[in-house]
Order: C-alpha cells, then structure tokens, then sequence
C-alpha cells in the first residue's frame, strides 16, 4: 500500500511547503451528510502537471476548491508560494485569485460578452485601463489560436472553441497557477486531445504549474506528471503517472489504470485458441512490459528458453510521458513446470505478470 | 368623429394620467426593486453576501404586500401616501401605492431573474478575485439583463391594469374614465375606446419588452 498515514502525509506536505507551489496539509472538511475531504495532503512542484482522480463523490472537486478557497476546508493548511492562504483577509484573498487561473468544466463563459470581453473581464476586475487590457486580449486570443473570434459570443462557438476561451480567460492575469476542473469533460474525443495538449503547450511556454481534476484516467496519462488518486476523500495512491500506471498499488487505482492501459481480450478470443497439446497446461497472462526491458524480445526468448508456446491474443504498446510500455495477454502453453520457470523469469526482468484465467473466464471482466 | 370635443379632451387627460402613474411606478419599482433583489438573492444560502435574518425579513415583507389586494392596499396606506405625496387623492397620491405594490411585485420576478444567472458563473468571478460589488456589476446584473427586461414588461402590464382602481382615490386614467362614463353613464362607445386604448397599449408594451429581450440575449 502506497497510501500515507495521515501523519507521514503532513511530515511530508511540511518539507514540501518550501519547495512546491501548492502545498495542501491534512485539509478535512465535511458537509451535513459525510466528509468530502479526509486528511488530504498533497504538495504540487513547480511547473508539473498533477492530476488528481477519482470517482464522481470522491471530494476531487472540494479539494480543488480548496486551492483558491472557493471552498473552506473545515481544518488544515493550503500553502501557495510558501504564503497561509486561509490567515489572509477577503481583499487579499482576492489579490492572491488574481495569480490563480481557473478553467471549468462547463465553461462558465458570460453569454452576454463578447469573446473578447469575456477574456478581458479578469483584466477589468484588476483594474487594469482599457488600452493595455486590450492589447493582452489580443495577446491571449492568438496564443489560443482563436484571433478571429473575438468579436463572437460564446453561443456561436463549439465547446472546444468555448474551453480555449476560458483557457484565455484563465491565464489573463498572467497566473502562475492553473487550475482545471475537469476541463475536457464536456468535450468529445479529439477536442479534449487537443484542449490537453493546449495545456500541456502551455505549460511550457508560459512556466505554468496545472492543478487538474479529472475521473478519466486517460486524461492523466496525456498530459501529467503526477497524479493522485482520491477515494472517499482520502488519497489513496500517488506518485509519478508512469510508475502510477504501471505498477498500481491499489485496487482502485488499478481499475482506474485498466480503463485506459487493461488489455481486453477480444470476445470468444479463448474459444478459438486451439486446444492445448497433451500433456500441456495452458495458463493466460497478462504481462506488463516497462521500465529497462520494455523494448526487449521478451517473447520470442521466453518461448525459445523454456519450450513453451506463447500465444498472443490481445495486446498494446503505448508511451507514457515518453517511456515506453506495453501490455500482452499472452495464452501460454507448456508443461506447469515450464510454464512457473518462464514466469519467474519474465518477473525476474522486472516485468509485471497476472495470470488472469480466472478473470478470463467470466467475460464480463474481460477488462481487468 | 363620433365623441365631442369635451369627451376627447376627457379621453386624452385620462390617457395622460394613466400614463403618469404607470411610468413613475414602474420607475419607483425598479429603482427600489433591483437593490432590494440583490440583496435578498445576495443573502440567500447560496447567495454572496449569506444572512438568513436578512433573507427572510425581507422576503416576508415582500410576500404580505404582495398578498394584500392593491383596492385594500390603497385604502390601507393612506396615511403614508399622504405623508409623502402631500394628499391622499388624485394621480400624485395614487402613485404612491401603485409603486408600493410595483416593487412587491417586481422584487420576486428580478430575485427569479438574477437566481437564473448559473452559479458557476459566479464561481468563476469569485476564482478572478472579484469583490462581491463587481459579481453584483459585471456578472449577476448584465447576465440577467434579458429576464430584468422580461420582468419590467410584465411590471409595466400589471401597473396598466391596477392603475385602472387608481379611480378609487381619485387618480384618474383610462380605466375610471371607462368606469363613470362607460359604465356609469352608459356610453359603451367610451368604454369600447377605452378598452381597445388599452388593449393597444399591453399589446405594444408586450412587444417592445420581448423584441429588447431578443436584442440583448445572446443565447
């Protein structure tokens, strides 16, 4: 288990304080009928983007809030740049939201603004004299790629127009925080591929520290560094998305991971293996390839060593934040003694194996 | 022309009077009205500024005039009306009343406007950093612009028709004009003009409020 007591969390969140951007120590808070944060503590490095994840209830949501004090944690610390958000009076409070972009779920764009008076409106609430608001607007709209829609009103955009919109909007006061809710779970497919990446370009270019939520796990693996998985209010794994990914701890986690990276034997993929040689068992695997021996023949060499039959019947290759893994389901066929010498040594490599024949079996859990 | 000179004159002076009491209550109702539906929508539970002594107060203010019938309302004010508008009879005086029960009544139609301006909206002003004065300015009001407008029109519509009881402490207009001469005084003629006046009137207020609320929306 990779989950921290709630002691080693805020030792940890303390000497992170220093160094991290956003600091959050053992934040709790509760609403009439249950506790939506439990102890949380997280410290977010500058310039990574974390992702947090979890089901809808998980306290995702609370504990973004937390961030900019949109929501009041009930107890706890929330640090940013090393400053006590919650000793600060409103005004300041206020001062400290203008250095902190937010970017929502359902856009939250005003439907009466223009495009470019929507991005602008940050800049007002700053105070900030019309020339050198508009000059910034046009500044940001280009840098979103949507120069050309200033003067439309968000009701004539498509939602990923409407998202890179409130991404202007967001990054307007030249935040060195962002915060995303949720921010491509009102977009289809390709436009959330391409709000991530905007993200992810942006980050980049501007030096960003991304704070986002998500429940889909893919949205994690596109764009973050870390991630944190919440359940029940509680972080119950977290780490660096490669290592999350491929060596989950949790049962959680990994049937977050699996949504995104499981290997799903195609249906009736067993019954039309033939059958296994006399004298042979045949065991199905699921192998996880990373790390050193990602790019090796494990395969071929296995098959050679042992005189086993390694039959592949689903698998993927993908990358995370450029490391390359894959994921095999693999029917292998030998003698049993055979077949626990080939496994020992595949995990010898440091390659992560499950035999899921009992899974295999029943077709609704294909997936895990 | 079929009315004599002496009726037509009687015709336009009610037309004006009408006129009068509808437009400075509408004014006396919307100036009084949108603060004060701010602050009850403001200290709603989910509202900015969260006081559930204030919200209720003011919402049971709010509910006991706009329960009273306005002929009662009328007569049971007296005393203030003269206070302010000097007299207690004629188009000044029936003014006070209809303004009071204007803003009764508009107060709930702007809460129901502003409460429409989706939360998030403001969520999103308060995470720039926005001070509950600029929600109030650059968010809750121009978003609910469109319903604002929508709940002036129907304002307006109610006023043509209350200010037709005005005639009890001697306001005048259309409508008691259509009363002691249409009625009173049998002549349907009057009261057929004074009818379609009016018709006229609710039917080209009703369209110019709707034509300003598709102008401004831009939904």
């Amino acid at each position: 288990m990779n989950a921290l007591t709630p002691h080693v969390a805020a030792h940890v969140a303390a000497q992170d304080a220093g160094r991290a951007l956003v600091s959050l120590r053992d934040l709790r808070k509760s609403y009439a009928s249950a506790a939506a944060l439990d102890g949380v503590s997280l410290a977010v490095a500058r310039g990574r983007i974390f992702g947090i994840v979890g089901r809808s209830g998980a306290g995702k949501s609370t504990l973004l809030r937390c961030v900019n004090l949109l929501e009041r944690p009930d107890s706890g610390q929330v640090h940013l740049d090393g400053q006590d958000l919650l000793t600060l009076d409103r005004a300041a409070l206020n001062t400290v939201r203008r250095r902190i972009g937010m970017v929502f779920q359902h856009f939250n764009l005003l439907a009466r603004r223009s495009v470019a008076d929507n991005v602008a409106l940050p800049l007002e609430l700053a105070g900030v004299p019309a020339a050198a608001r508009s000059a910034r607007v046009a500044e940001l709209l280009s840098l979103v790629g949507l120069a050309d829609r200033a003067g439309a009103y968000p009701a004539q955009l498509s939602g990923g127009q409407k998202q890179r919109v409130g991404i202007a909007r967001a990054l307007a006061g030249r935040p060195s925080l962002l915060l995303c809710d949720e921010a491509t779970s009102a977009l289809d497919p390709e436009t959330t591929t391409e709000i991530l990446l905007l993200i992810r370009d942006l980050r980049d270019r501007l030096s960003l520290t991304v704070l986002l939520i998500t429940h889909e796990m893919a949205v994690v693996k596109a764009i973050c560094d870390e991630v944190a998985v919440l359940e029940r209010g509680r972080v119950i794994e977290q780490g660096r998305v490669f290592d999350v990914f491929t060596r989950p701890q949790h049962p959680t986690t990994a049937n977050f991971v699996a949504e995104v990276i499981g290997t799903t034997l195609p249906d009736g993929a067993l019954g039309r293996l033939p059958a296994p040689q006399p004298g042979t068992q045949r065991r199905i695997l699921r192998i996880l390839f990373a790390g050193p021996h990602a790019s090796r023949a494990v395969i071929s060499e296995a098959s050679r060593e042992f005189g086993i039959d390694l039959n592949i019947i689903a698998g993927r290759v993908d990358a995370i934040g450029g490391a390359p893994f894959g994921v095999l389901a693999v029917a292998a066929d030998g003698p049993p003694g055979r077949l626990m010498q080939a496994t020992a040594w595949m995990r010898g490599l440091g390659l992560a194996i499950d035999a899921i024949d009992a899974i295999a079996a029943e077709p609704a859990a294909l997936a895990a | 022309m079929w009315l004599t000179p002496a009726m037509q004159d009687l015709l336009l002076d009610a037309a004006n009077e009408t006129a009068l009491m509808v437009l400075a209550a509408a004014g006396i109702a919307i100036a009084a009205g949108l603060p004060l539906a701010l602050l009850l929508q403001a200290t709603a539970p989910d509202g900015i500024a969260r006081h559930a002594a204030v919200n209720r107060v003011l919402g049971v203010v709010v509910n006991a005039i706009r329960s009273v019938p306005f002929i009662i309302l009328m007569v049971a004010i007296v005393p203030f009306t003269r206070a302010v508008a000097g007299s207690s009879i004629g188009t000044t005086a029936a003014i006070v009343p209809l303004a009071i029960a204007a803003t009764a009544f508009i107060v709930r139609l702007f809460e129901t406007a502003l409460r429409d301006v989706d939360r998030g909206l403001v969520e999103a002003a308060q995470a720039m950093g926005a001070t509950r004065l600029q929600i109030v300015t650059h968010v809750l009001v121009p978003e609910a612009a469109p319903g604002l407008v929508a709940a002036i029109t129907v304002t307006l519509v109610s006023l043509v028709g209350y200010s037709a009881m005005a005639g009890a402490v001697g306001g005048g207009g259309l409508g008691d004009l259509g009363i002691r001469f249409g009625y009173q005084r049998f002549m349907p003629e009057v009261m057929a003009i004074v009818v379609v006046l009016l018709v006229l009137v609710v039917q080209g207020m009703q369209t110019l409020g709707d034509a300003l609320v598709r102008r401004i929306s831009r939904k």
